[in-house]
């Protein structure tokens, strides 16, 4: 099992769907509800036609070191992605203004993970709209 | 100079406070020494040979006497009495303890200074060229573009977990005194055809174990579109990127596997998707930093006092000779003030040297004082007149050795004596090169030469750059030093070459002796530098004078 972390801290799973490895995106997924899952590996932009299709994408970190998932979101964001978005895997709590600062709505980790680092720890970094550089230089004058 | 919004206030505080609870979770085993890691880095905090290392910006090598005061105060309370300036204009203290790290880096914050991304897979300080405002060849003081990078770099969500460091230098004069071309991004100020200025944006240099001079990714860049370029830069490098071997990790690597076109191609496609993303704030936050790094109110005195010092003193003399710059202000001068004393650690200041330097700028330097990536601290503006009681306070407190651009003014890594990763000493060596041409008296007549000693492949030293590197391994448990001529890290920006087999460490004094005595042979004219005789005889002279024949066999 695992915790999904919002802005209000731990809470349990409330997609009930599946999730798609992307490889297995169907050819036309516009009439039904589609949930996939990028490795931290994927080029975004190979979806640049797509997303208007997908209701949910969950990027992997597959360790708390490899960056690439936050440029991932920042970019899915930027092509128009207007869907919910998870960063899921090796996250620590220190991540998570990181997360939400780079397009993700939520953070999903291992219960084991959620045991060593508590819900306080997540909620600490909650306020991550404050003490925001990038939000004051892209700001509009 | 800039002073702290109180955002940039907020945001430190706030760092500090995050980075104190940090600690407490490491101690209570909620974070592991892994995932520990790159937060104490991100924060300056190194594990070093003997004791972790804590390692502070000095953003753009700029500091006001306060905060060099501040350096000095910590350097006694937490430290022992000492710090060390480095090649990217950080002050590193050896000798802190963990405990004591959130408490320093509060005490930074009230000069506002912090430790924040000098380490780890950040981008690290934005360094610039030192004489800044002061150069009488400037087009535009750089320091306002590399505050705002400050800016925007510090806790960039997107670019906490890089596939490595990324290291950014700016200068603003056609001379480049910020080795932009060893950079994974350099930007130079140039101007359009229409006079107006922006950038040459340089990307991919870097030295370390596979040393490369950066290639020109775009001529010219507006000044208005520098964060959302440099940003694709680095967006499209994090992506592509290798992660799986850290020393293929560097854009100078990417670049190289991927080709320049490539990248072009894809930081243009970036850059228009990010470009409308800056709605002309930032160029808006850029007028209001301009504005705080407004020129000093220069003076028009007479320098009757200073021409008749150098009449009288001749000690006084030889130190206006090496240790001065032009100034872009009449009767003024950029002072250069060694922390090369010979026989000393290249770089290492006392607590009180610090605050004689301090008092000095605020006395004399309408203060200010910057650190250079040659290890020595400046006094950018120092008028004429002021100059012989500047350096009669330098010279009590031992800080007035003529040696600037000269044979001893060595870079040196802190090498096995401080670091886990050295192959072999640097400082002892640079020690005693600067004692033995001290001694020979040639310094000045030899005239500028800079020795560049790395400990270890990662090129700390930057050897790669020096007229004369020397860098440092391991052969079989035993030093044994390479040699490399030709190196230049200005504006002509080149990789030095080696000369052969190395030397080991009581061979490598005797042998850098013979290189510099034989170039007083082979030079056209006194006026012909080390750097002008190679490039125009090339190396064979040299090799000859390194390897005698009957030396050969000795050499390892």
């Amino acid at each position: 099992m695992s915790v999904i972390i919002t802005d209000q801290g731990f809470q349990t799973e409330d997609w009930t769907g599946s999730f798609t490895p992307v490889t297995d995106l169907p050819a036309n997924a516009a009439s039904v509800e589609v949930a996939i899952d990028l490795p931290s590996d994927f080029d975004p932009l190979k979806l640049a036609d797509r997303l208007e299709e997908i209701d949910f994408i969950r990027v992997d970190f597959p360790s708390f070191s490899d960056g690439r998932g936050f440029t991932i979101a920042r970019q899915l964001r930027l092509m128009g992605f207007g869907g919910r978005l998870r960063a899921r895997g090796h996250l620590i709590s220190d991540q998570y203004a990181m997360a939400r600062r780079a397009g993700f709505d939520e953070v999903e980790i291992s219960d084991e993970q959620a045991a060593r680092q508590p819900e306080a720890d997540w909620l600490r970094r909650a306020n991550w709209q404050a003490h925001d550089y990038q939000s004051r230089l892209r700001a509009r004058g | 100079m800039y002073s702290y919004t109180d955002f940039d206030e907020a945001f430190v505080r706030e760092r500090v406070s995050q980075f104190r609870h940090q600690v407490e979770r490491r101690i209570s085993g909620a974070l592991t020494e892994d995932e520990f890691k790159p937060l104490r880095l991100m924060n300056g905090l190194y594990l070093q040979l003997h004791a972790y290392m804590l390692r502070v910006a000095v953003p753009y090598g700029t500091l006001n006497p306060a905060q060099m005061r501040q350096l000095a105060y910590i350097a006694e309370r937490w430290d022992k009495g000492y710090g060390h300036f480095t090649t990217r204009q950080n002050i590193q203290f050896n000798w802190p303890k963990l405990k004591d790290v959130p408490d320093i880096l509060d005490a930074l914050a009230d000069v506002q200074m912090h430790a924040i991304q000098t380490s780890g897979n950040t981008i690290r300080n934005v360094t610039a060229d030192h004489f800044a405002g002061a150069a009488a060849d400037e087009i535009e003081d750089p320091r306002p573009v590399a505050e705002l990078l400050r800016q925007w770099s510090t806790d960039h969500p997107e670019f906490q977990f890089l596939p490595r460091k990324f290291k950014i230098a700016v200068t603003g004069s056609p001379n480049d005194r910020a080795v932009t071309k060893a950079h994974d991004v350099g930007l130079r100020m140039v101007r359009d055809a229409s006079g107006e200025p922006g950038y040459e944006v340089i990307v991919g240099g870097g030295l370390g174990r596979t040393p490369m001079v950066g290639k020109v990714i775009r001529d010219f860049l507006p000044k208005a579109d520098l964060l959302p370029y440099i940003e694709a830069v680095v967006s499209v490098w994090n992506l592509l990127g290798r992660r799986d071997n850290k020393y293929k990790s560097r854009i100078k690597i990417t670049v190289h596997e991927n080709g320049l076109e490539k990248i072009r191609d894809l930081v243009e496609e970036r850059f228009n998707a990010l470009r409308p993303e800056f709605g002309g704030v930032d160029q808006t936050l850029l007028k209001e930093i301009e504005a705080q790094f407004t020129p000093p109110a220069f003076v028009s005195k007479p320098t009757d006092a200073y021409e008749a010092a150098r009449a009288s003193n001749a000690a006084f003399r030889s130190w206006t000779d090496t240790n001065l710059a032009a100034h872009k202000a009449d009767g003024y001068a950029i002072v250069s003030i060694s922390i090369k004393k010979h026989g000393a650690t290249p770089g290492d200041a006392t607590a009180d040297q610090m605050r004689v330097m301090a008092d000095l700028a605020e006395s004399y330097g309408h203060s200010e004082l910057r650190i250079s990536h040659e290890q020595n601290v400046i006094l950018p503006h120092v008028h004429k007149s002021d100059l012989p009681a500047v350096y009669a306070a330098l010279r009590d407190a031992d800080l007035a050795t003529a040696n600037i651009g000269l044979v001893s003014d060595i870079i040196a890594c802190p090498g096995m004596d401080y670091c886990a990763l050295a192959t072999a000493r640097s400082i002892p060596i640079a020690q005693e090169i600067a004692t033995r041409f001290d001694e020979l008296k040639l310094e000045h007549d030899i005239g500028p030469l800079k020795i560049k000693i790395s400990g270890c492949i990662n090129a700390c030293g930057h050897h790669h750059v020096g007229h004369i590197g020397i860098l440092g391994l391991d052969r079989a448990g035993v030093e044994n030093y390479q040699i490399t001529l030709g190196g230049d890290g200005t504006e002509d920006a080149a990789i030095g070459t080696r000369t052969g087999p190395g030397f080991p460490a009581e061979e490598i004094i005797p042998a850098i002796e013979r290189l510099v005595l034989g170039y007083l042979d082979l030079r056209s004219s006194p006026e012909e530098t080390f750097l002008e005789t190679y490039r125009r005889l090339g190396m064979e002279p040299f090799k000859a004078i390194l390897y005698p024949p009957e030396d050969k066999a000795n050499a390892a």
